[in-house]
């Protein structure tokens, strides 16, 4: 193993769930208050998944009360407790940065269903 | 001063207790034998030689050769030398390994800068460049004024222009030690160090 990957492979978790661009993601995280922690919970769309090793981040996005919210989250961050995947969505490419522009409709992602996923073999 | 020799890995990050991100260089560092002990009297001043990394025996000139065997040591790629006021602690053939350093201890880093070639005044010496607009033509990354006209009717040596950049020797200071891996011989630094991949480094403590 090269010396960077021992270095990184004590930080790397193996519980990490499969998921992707256009997936729905629900991230728990630790917050530090002053002496008392707590868990708060982002749930957005994934919009980007960049980098590989310990520099491994996703950005979720969400619009909150009309507000349009976006979170870069270290993959490996000992501070993410929990990664739930909510919606698998069918998208096209794997960088969504066309929703920045979209609202309402036009910015709602199809969802996978595991029939489409299959394709048929002849 | 006590230091050791090493070899740019790379870079990457890791996360501390609290969670938040440290971007750390990783560096090879020795082990270094003592290859010389050099003392007041028999030298004119006080060192001690370390040598980095194996290289085969046939590859040096006889005088190195001879250097190597005078200490038993075997050959080694690289010889520096570092200062000391403590010679005595020092013995050929001693090991100085990356435990010299523990975490959270600073240390300063030396080593040969990337070499960027022939560089303009903007990039190599931070100059504003002339405005964009206004009527202005070819000024945006032009220097400026390099003196008076007649009197002195020349350029003061020391003007800085355009040239060569880089490839020199830099000392980065103030690097915090991070991580110390005894067994495969790796040093963790917060922050950058001069060089590209691969370059040889010198690693001391900071004076207290």
């Amino acid at each position: 193993m090269d010396p960077i990957s021992a270095v990184e492979a004590k930080y790397l978790k193996d519980k990490i769930p499969e998921f992707g661009s256009g997936d729905t993601l629900r991230v728990h995280t630790k917050i530090i208050e002053g002496d008392k922690e707590r868990v708060q919970i982002f749930e957005g769309v994934v919009i980007q998944r960049k980098g590989k090793g310990t520099g491994e981040t996703f950005t979720l996005r969400k619009v909150s009360s009309g507000v349009e919210v976006e979170r870069i989250f270290p993959l490996y961050s000992p501070n993410i407790t929990k990664i739930n995947r909510v919606r698998q969505g069918k998208v096209r490419r794997a960088k969504l940065f066309y929703l920045r522009g979209l609202k309402g409709k036009s910015a709602r992602i199809q969802e996978k269903r595991k029939e489409e996923k299959e394709s048929p073999e002849s | 001063m006590e230091g050791i020799i090493g070899k740019k890995i790379g870079m990457t990050r890791i996360f501390n207790q609290k969670g938040q991100v440290i971007p750390v260089t990783v560096i090879e560092a020795g082990p270094c034998p003592v290859v010389q002990v050099k003392t007041q009297d028999k030298d004119g001043y006080d060192a001690v030689q370390l040598g980095f990394e194996e290289k085969r025996k046939n590859l040096f000139n006889s005088p190195l050769q001879g250097h190597f065997d005078k200490a038993k040591v075997e050959p080694r790629r690289i010889l520096r030398e570092m200062k000391t006021d403590q010679v005595g602690k020092f013995k050929v053939r001693g090991e100085l390994k990356v435990d010299l350093f523990s975490i959270g201890e600073k240390v300063n880093v030396t080593g040969i800068s990337k070499g960027l070639g022939f560089q303009g005044g903007v990039r190599r010496h931070k100059f504003h460049g002339g405005p964009k607009t206004h009527g202005q033509s070819d000024r945006l990354r032009a220097p400026g004024s390099i003196g008076s006209s007649s009197f002195p009717s020349r350029v003061f040596k020391g003007q800085r222009m355009a040239g060569r950049m880089g490839g020199e020797k830099v000392t980065i200071g103030n690097l915090e030690v991070v991580g110390v891996d005894l067994e495969k011989n790796l040093l963790l630094l917060k922050g950058a160090v001069p060089g590209k991949r691969n370059s040889y480094l010198t690693i001391k403590k900071c004076l207290a």
